[in-house]
């Protein structure tokens, strides 16, 4: 209102004035723009970046580590660079991106021998990492079953919200973190996906969820699984850590596989940021599984609908790289190999503080930190005993008490430690 | 217990082809040698291949032997760097609104990203949800503002009589737009129509537009391109920002920079005052999380070298000026073809109008006949892209084209 207000006033004022009008005399049009709250994930990376402490820990954004503390650029990445600099133009990828790169990494997803890629019944895109899978399905989403709902775990990766607020389709919750066991609340989430009327589309974190590392067991995932068969449920998977869990990419695809075995037509969101370490590259892949081949190729033609109104059509240079490694064999058993290393040190990591912990004397548990799978650790910490390891040890972490292993090294596993111990002891 | 064997897509109908992107998918399906794809906006050189500037290759190799490189995510808005020399390229290094920080740059996903990120920051935080877009304009401008979440009006544009501008009709248009409404500007380089304003009529085109609080959003898909001069090509966003006042502007580095695929390009606000574009900066940065959540790396790592690099932009300003000059001696050649073969018809708008396209003046019948016939894609508007031209194949194409205006209504 104030603002219309404020344009009838210098519409007054101009045309009793000169044609020549004088710009300067307007205020902004933005003056009532509000500043935005830093995201809750990205700001903690900003804020530590920002601290001069030489002691200063970021267990922050989920990114990996070496044991330097260092970021870290894969050989099979570096190879596969060297190859592609210099050899290929730049023209426009197609708007549903690399098919080449999109049949590789289907195969990671669907299994090397899937029937259904062979029958060509999966739609699938290259997409912007996992954001930007998730992003267009959400879209898909609200296109396609307008009147649909997404059920959401609580708690998820704080983005997940953004995401289908965003594309306008209403959210709801439903159970799975255990606070009092660190561990899955499993009787509840059962009790949600019966109560949730047929036919309802939930998100589904394929392995290591983000941000509590508690994943259901593989009985488990075979109840749901089951559950969502009777109720009839659409899944999305999102899959942002294949290989980067258990260290054995075919062994963390197990729920989607679950799914796929019990005939569930899924959709799925691939990363390859933290997997293939391609992170500032924004690559992924988003695919739905269809009934037959026309119908694939009837929904991709949809979602690149939605991709084109977005940003036309996908970068090329991380997909490149992606299907340089996965189609050459001694650079996949290369990329293979570098990932079991990277998910063999978090888990390293995770013994590691948690004996330095227990050998505090701490009067609480702490098992669920080697029960706990992937690149975080929930540590059931308060958002108050984050703030203190923040002010007082200048350790850098989400307030949901989220911890990334990838950042935790055997050179500041004891200040970790000491630091966790001190602000919990009294609780 | 439901059939969980169904889709609950079934009913999904396929959807059509971009009339843009889809022309390339006919060309690549026909096998005949002659075949000429005057489709898709990308670069040719004269021997019909698609161009990566020397510069981008030297680039390309300073990244790749850099061995401190990482590929961590950047910030939602971008590589710093890369936002800088953008704001200075497309206002200028002297730009006062630049020194008095009142520009919120952020990196975004070539021309098409900027669109959509500067539209559904309107639609979230600006009043007024009209977008007033030229007619004609891009294909995808439309689709990109309405998934933004805004309505989409038109504005008289090209005069097909004149195959110029439609001046007076431009004027009576948005001069009937609602107050603090959105205009869609081609800063250069109009595309498809190749027609620009002159600078006094885009100077008369400010002055409405600031008496009436309209809003300016510039899509700068070609500078440099167009004339061959960046400054030049940027002058009539410049004079905006001259008088003070607000306006968006959205940069694209895939034809210039010949980035293409990379999906470089950035979105400016500039704003009255620093604090305001600190705020917006914020709130821009809630737009792209849930879209993407930070940009690609690799392509604007390698437009911030070049730009920074004084031997390596001077290097481009070249490279560039050589594209367009061999784009402007194409509509030479195809005008002399045409006049050679006594086409009927004028066809002096060939050389009149700038930048990549030329809206020919043929109709959708033509244009399939010059499909059918002689193997020559282009986007059934008649608009055809210089950049796939060359001296070789220019009689091809004068011939189809002269076949189509006296053999076909």
């Amino acid at each position: 209102m104030a603002i219309r207000t404020a344009i009838t006033r210098r519409i007054t004022s101009s045309s009793s004035g000169s044609i020549l009008f004088n710009s300067r005399s307007m205020s902004s049009w933005w003056g009532n723009v509000q500043p935005a709250p830093k995201d809750p994930i990205l700001g903690v990376t900003e804020a530590f970046l920002a601290d001069p402490s030489p002691d200063k820990v970021n267990v922050g954004v989920g990114a990996y580590r070496d044991d330097n503390g260092k970021p870290v650029v894969l050989d099979c990445v570096r190879e596969a660079e060297r190859r592609i600099a210099g050899n290929l133009n730049m023209e426009y990828l197609p708007m549903g991106g690399s098919n080449k790169m999109v049949e590789e990494t289907l195969k990671l997803a669907y299994g090397e021998n899937s029937d259904l890629i062979k029958d060509k019944r999966i739609a699938a895109i290259q997409a912007l990492s996992g954001t930007g899978a998730c992003r267009i399905f959400a879209d898909f989403q609200k296109r396609f079953s307008p009147v649909s709902q997404i059920y959401i775990p609580v708690p998820t990766w704080s983005n997940h919200h953004n995401i289908w607020r965003d594309a306008n389709v209403p959210q709801r919750t439903f159970h799975y973190y255990h606070p009092e066991s660190k561990g899955l609340d499993f009787a509840l989430l059962m009790d949600d996906v019966k109560n949730a009327p047929n036919g309802s589309f939930f998100l589904l974190h394929a392995c290591a969820h983000n941000p509590t590392g508690v994943d259901p067991t593989v009985e488990q995932w075979k109840e749901i699984s089951y559950q969502f068969k009777v109720k009839g449920h659409f899944a999305f998977f999102d899959m942002a850590y294949q290989g980067f869990a258990s260290g054995d990419p075919e062994r963390d695809a197990k729920s989607i596989r679950i799914f796929l075995e019990d005939g569930h037509l899924i959709g799925c969101s691939q990363s390859y940021a933290k997997n293939m370490g391609l992170y500032g590259q924004r690559v992924g892949c988003l695919s739905l599984v269809c009934e037959d081949e026309k119908q694939a190729v009837a929904v991709k033609s949809q979602l690149q609908q939605l991709a084109r109104p977005m940003y036309s059509n996908p970068p090329v240079h991380g997909a490149l790289i992606v299907s340089t490694i996965l189609s050459d064999p001694d650079l996949k058993q290369l990329w293979l190999k570098e990932v079991k290393g990277m998910a063999d040190r978090i888990i390293g990591m995770r013994t590691s503080l948690r004996e330095n912990i227990e050998k505090l004397g701490s009067p609480l548990s702490w098992e669920h930190i080697t029960n706990q799978i992937g690149m975080f650790c929930y540590s059931g910490m308060t958002p108050e005993q984050v703030d203190r390891l923040t002010k007082e040890f200048h350790i850098y972490m989400t307030r949901n008490g989220r911890i990334s292993m990838a950042g935790v090294t055997s050179g500041n596993v004891e200040y970790l430690a000491k630091a966790i111990h001190e602000v919990t002891k009294a609780a | 217990m439901s059939d969980h064997s169904t889709s609950v897509f079934a009913q999904i109908a396929r959807a059509s082809e971009d009339p843009i992107l889809g022309v390339t998918v006919a060309y690549n399906k026909d096998s005949d040698p002659s075949k000429l794809n005057l489709g898709v906006g990308a670069y040719r050189t004269e021997e019909g291949k698609p161009l990566v500037l020397n510069v981008v290759r030297q680039a390309e190799q300073k990244l790749v032997n850099d061995p401190a490189r990482v590929k961590e995510y950047l910030p939602i808005v971008g590589l710093a760097d890369f936002n800088k020399c953008s704001a200075k390229l497309i206002f200028g290094a002297d730009s006062p609104a630049i020194q008095e920080n009142r520009v919120a740059t952020v990196q975004c996903l070539s021309g098409t990203g900027s669109l959509r990120v500067g539209g559904e920051f309107l639609a979230k935080h600006y009043y007024e949800k009209t977008v007033y877009i030229p007619s004609p304009t891009w294909g995808n401008h439309p689709k990109i503002f309405t998934l933004a979440g805004l309505s989409v009006k038109t504005y008289r544009y090209y005069d097909p009589a004149t195959r110029g501008l439609d001046f007076q009709g431009l004027l009576e248009d948005l001069g009937n737009a609602p107050m603090g409404a959105i205009v869609l500007l081609h800063a250069c380089a109009h595309n498809p129509t190749g027609v620009d304003p002159t600078l006094d009529q885009w100077d008369q085109i400010r002055k409405l537009m600031r008496s009436k609080g309209l809003l300016p959003f510039f899509d700068s898909a070609y500078q440099g391109f167009a004339s061959g001069s960046l400054d030049a090509d940027a002058q009539s966003v410049r004079m905006f920002v001259a008088d003070g006042g607000e306006c968006f502007a959205a940069q694209s580095y895939a034809k210039n920079m010949g980035l293409y695929a990379e999906r470089v390009g950035a979105l400016s606000i500039v704003c009255k005052t620093a604090d305001v574009a600190s705020r917006v900066e914020s709130q821009l940065k809630l737009v792209i999380r849930p879209m993407y959540s930070n940009p690609p790396l690799h392509g604007a790592s390698i437009v911030a070298t070049i730009l920074k690099d004084s031997n390596l932009y001077n290097e481009w300003t070249v490279e560039l000026k050589a594209m367009a000059d061999r784009i402007i001696s194409m509509r030479k050649q195809l005008l002399e073809a045409l006049q050679a073969r006594g086409t009927p018809g004028d066809w002096t708008h060939i050389i009149k109008q700038i930048g990549m396209f030329t809206f020919t003046g043929l109709n959708a019948e033509q244009v399939a006949f010059m499909r059918r016939e002689y193997h020559i894609y282009m986007t059934s508007d008649g608009r055809i892209s210089m950049a796939g031209l060359s001296s070789k194949t220019v009689s091809h194409l004068a011939d189809a084209m002269h076949a189509a205006v006296t053999g076909v209504a």
